[in-house]
């Protein structure tokens, strides 16, 4: 029987995870199409943020979305559903 | 020196969850455990056991229920025979991984179908491995007094895993004997205060439990799902020492010892033992008194703990040993009885061992009277000379 | 701080392992945001279960106590006992589960709990297949629709009705709602916290699939919607005992309001095996419960 184990030592009794981002790892890698923002066009209306389920537009309402490259993956809902047209889905390669 | 009443072994335990101060049942009734949670319905009803009753509507409903209360900061306690038992094996081994320390009262029933509502032990021995401590009891105050110690393996930051504490179905949970009730400050005096593994409702400190875990390490995990068993099995091996400190704490403060690991009865100038679990140890010892008088050189050995097995305990004594009759009362369908089996695995590292010879006995219910344990330790002496054993196993009394 | 009335706060971590386009995440992500930060959630084998990721992550950022699949409802009533027995009243215990974990294997556990007048919140997350386990039948998936085990003929029954079930219940809040109206479902979860103290509140939330459903992820919302649009879905709260329409099913008694069911069906590749007599029954199906919904509101 091992003992004195450092590495079992520090492990909880039970696996216990944290909440944090790339549970999954960088999603964003996963994506064939990119959401393109023209902020031009944009209203600032929100709803892309509304509507993306992952998370990954920041929006301000000085500065509108932003959307997050590193974890999006291009499910393309955000240029689906906005009312200006504003988003358009572009090859990511 | 607690209040003594005669009472039966379901009241026991239910008088032992009371003595414990548990904060959540959450159990299903299932003959012939019925009586232990009617009366703790009763004492918290009465205002007399401050505690949260579920009447869940399954059993297996009952232990996701205790495993969430555990987890949620409570002690729990929950109570089940036979079917219920075996309807809850898969959260049994829910509890285990997850370290919930939840005591349970097993009424050991036999197995349908057909219905059949008395004492065997199939219904918890074939829960053997799903990682919960398993006590075999033979009288209603070892149910009462395990039952605390049990809380207090339990709990332990070094074991932090399950127990159920199995008695005979009517020999035990319906029939009357002595039992000195602790009270509840003295016991409070032997439980430390209530530790879950990890507290779900820190909302400060969210965290997530159960996702999945990668059989290697992977990303920033340095261990795999192998590592995280071998912490529940470690829980199991410290729990060995711990049943011993504990039982001995216990005897110390409260003047009773039912054995830790085992019981040994007799066993140091004997040249065979009985072995039994549950309330058939109590009857060997009066077999083993009788024989005694006649001149056999004979003990009685009490496996009281099934997991953690002690298989340091069953080497040392058979050391001193010519022969073992185990007597089962049970079968794993196809081999041999289990404890028999178990005990053979512990010997098979001796140069020297006792021979085994397996009983099964009392399957269902059926009676096995002092004479019949009497035949079972004769057979053994008979063929002790020659060391040869006819069959490896003999169910006695069959029919055919 | 708020963005068109909901909380900025996210509880639903970038990077997590729900497919791209997911309806379930969608509407998670707009749950927590209404629950908040003292919330609980026990969540059986489900999608959103291996969407929280790989430990020692978890793409959830409230307590999540994973559960054995046909369970949440009873782990959830432990929660609830044990924080009463501690004297600790200020957290949600909130059960999330799918579908099957609900309609099926769940339903168990789940009406007991309501029965015991447990007080926590249970929300189905209704992608009407068990998707985790790759897409295959259960009570909840509707008529007609294939699945990977009736992928030829198609599921021959209609769509467990699980929202008038928990009513049947008799408990104080039902309602449903569905991924594509992401505030009418805010307003829910919120009046089913309000209700805190009364027993067991239910959600039944329907949330589209791109895999499960076959269609391409952008259309999400799109779906979503056109299955209120349609009638196929109805957003509705029975709210101690009084039925109330919500949001675009309001106007939806006169079935001229209604679009018709195809065009909701066509865009899902699970349909594709339907025949005109299945649409028709589909239809039927439709006009039937609103039908239902009529003599419901008719009696109050």
């Amino acid at each position: 029987m091992q003992s004195g184990s450092s590495l079992l030592e520090k492990l909880p009794p039970t696996p216990l995870s944290k909440p944090a981002k790339s549970a999954m790892g960088k999603t964003g890698s996963w994506r064939t199409l990119k959401p393109v923002i023209d902020l031009n066009k944009c209203t600032k209306c929100g709803l892309c943020w509304l509507y993306c389920p992952e998370a990954t537009i920041i929006f301000t309402k000085e500065e509108g979305p932003k959307i997050d490259y590193v974890y999006c993956k291009g499910c393309g809902i955000c240029a689906e559903e906005c009312p200006a047209k504003a988003i358009e889905m572009v090859r990511e390669f | 020196m607690g209040k003594v009443i005669i009472t039966t072994g379901n009241y026991s335990a239910a008088y032992a969850a009371k003595a414990a101060k548990v904060d959540v049942v959450a159990a299903y009734p299932i003959t012939p455990q019925t009586s232990i949670i009617e009366k703790i319905s009763e004492f918290i009803e009465k205002g007399e056991m401050k505690a949260e009753y579920i009447r869940v509507e399954s059993e297996h409903s009952a232990m996701a229920a205790c495993i969430g209360a555990s987890v949620a900061g409570a002690r729990t306690f929950t109570a089940t025979s036979a079917h219920g038992l075996a309807l809850m094996h898969e959260m049994l081994h829910w509890a285990a991984a997850t370290r919930a320390p939840v005591v349970m009262a097993v009424v050991n029933r036999a197995m349908g179908p057909p219905w059949n509502i008395w004492s065997d032990h199939v219904d918890s021995l074939s829960q053997r491995d799903t990682g919960w401590m398993q006590f075999y009891v033979e009288s209603n105050q070892e149910i009462f007094d395990t039952i605390i110690q049990a809380y207090r393996v339990a709990e332990d930051p070094e074991v932090k895993m399950p127990a159920m504490i199995c008695s005979d179905a009517f020999i035990l949970s319906h029939t009357s004997q002595p039992l000195e009730i602790l009270s509840e400050e003295e016991v409070e005096d032997f439980l430390p205060p209530y530790e879950p593994p990890f507290d779900i409702t820190d909302v400060g400190h969210p965290v997530t439990h159960g996702n999945i875990v990668w059989p290697e390490p992977r990303g920033e995990s340095p261990v795999g799902y192998m590592e995280f068993r071998y912490l529940m099995h470690q829980g199991l091996l410290n729990a060995k020492r711990k049943i011993k400190e504990i039982a001995k704490e216990f005897e110390k403060k409260f003047g009773r010892n039912h054995g830790d690991l085992i019981e040994k009865y007799k066993v140091d100038d004997a040249d065979v033992a009985i072995v039994s679990m549950g309330a058939l140890a109590a009857q060997a010892k009066y077999v083993v008194d009788l024989m005694r008088e006649e001149g056999y050189r004979v003990g009685a050995i009490k496996l009281r703990v099934f997991r953690p097995f002690p298989d340091d305990e069953i080497r040392e004594i058979a050391k001193g040993l010519k022969a073992l009759v185990v007597a089962d009362r049970n079968i794993s369908y196809g081999h041999k009885g289990i404890s028999a089996t178990e005990i053979e695995s512990a010997l098979y590292s001796l140069e020297k061992r006792p021979l085994v010879l397996n009983f099964i006995m009392g399957i269902g219910g059926r009676d096995v009277k002092p004479e019949d344990q009497r035949k079972m330790i004769e057979t053994v002496f008979n063929i002790i000379e020659t060391g040869q054993l006819t069959k490896e196993a003999e169910w006695y009394g069959l029919l055919r | 701080m708020t963005i068109l009335g909901l909380p900025e706060e996210e509880y639903i971590m970038s990077g997590n392992a729900s497919c791209p386009g997911c309806g379930a995440t969608l509407a998670l992500r707009h749950v927590l945001k209404a629950l908040g930060k003292r919330t609980v959630l026990v969540i059986p084998a489900c999608c959103t279960a291996v969407i929280q990721g790989l430990y020692p992550r978890s793409g959830i950022g409230v307590p999540v106590l994973n559960m054995a699949f046909e369970a949440t409802g009873a782990a959830a009533s432990g929660v609830v006992a044990a924080l009463k027995a501690r004297g600790k009243d200020d957290i949600t215990v909130v059960g999330w589960a799918g579908d099957g974990g609900t309609a099926d294997i769940g339903i168990q556990a789940l009406s007991g709990a309501a029965e015991r007048r447990t007080d926590f919140i249970y929300i189905c997350y209704d992608n009407e297949a068990y998707m985790n386990t790759g897409i295959q039948r259960s009570g909840a998936t509707p008529y007609g629709a294939l699945t990977t085990t009736t992928p030829v003929l198609g599921k021959k029954e209609h769509k467990k009705d699980m929202p008038m079930i928990m009513a049947a219940h008799k408990i104080p809040y039902v309602a449903t709602a569905t991924s594509g109206y992401p505030k009418d479902l805010y307003e829910k979860v919120k009046r089913a916290k309000e209700l805190k103290g009364e027993g067991t509140r239910y959600l039944h939330i329907l949330s589209p699939c791109p895999p499960g459903w076959r269609y391409d992820s952008k259309l999400t919302v799109k779906i979503s919607k056109l299955a209120v649009e349609t009638g196929l879905w109805i957003l509705y709260e029975i709210d101690h005992g009084k039925f109330k329409l919500s949001g675009p099913s309001k106007r939806l008694l006169d079935p001229s309001k209604r679009k018709p069911v195809e065009e909701y069906l066509k865009l899902q590749g699970r349909f594709r095996g339907l025949s005109d007599e299945d649409i028709r029954e589909i239809q039927r199906w439709v006009d039937e419960n609103w039908k239902n919904i009529e003599k419901m509101m008719e009696t109050e």
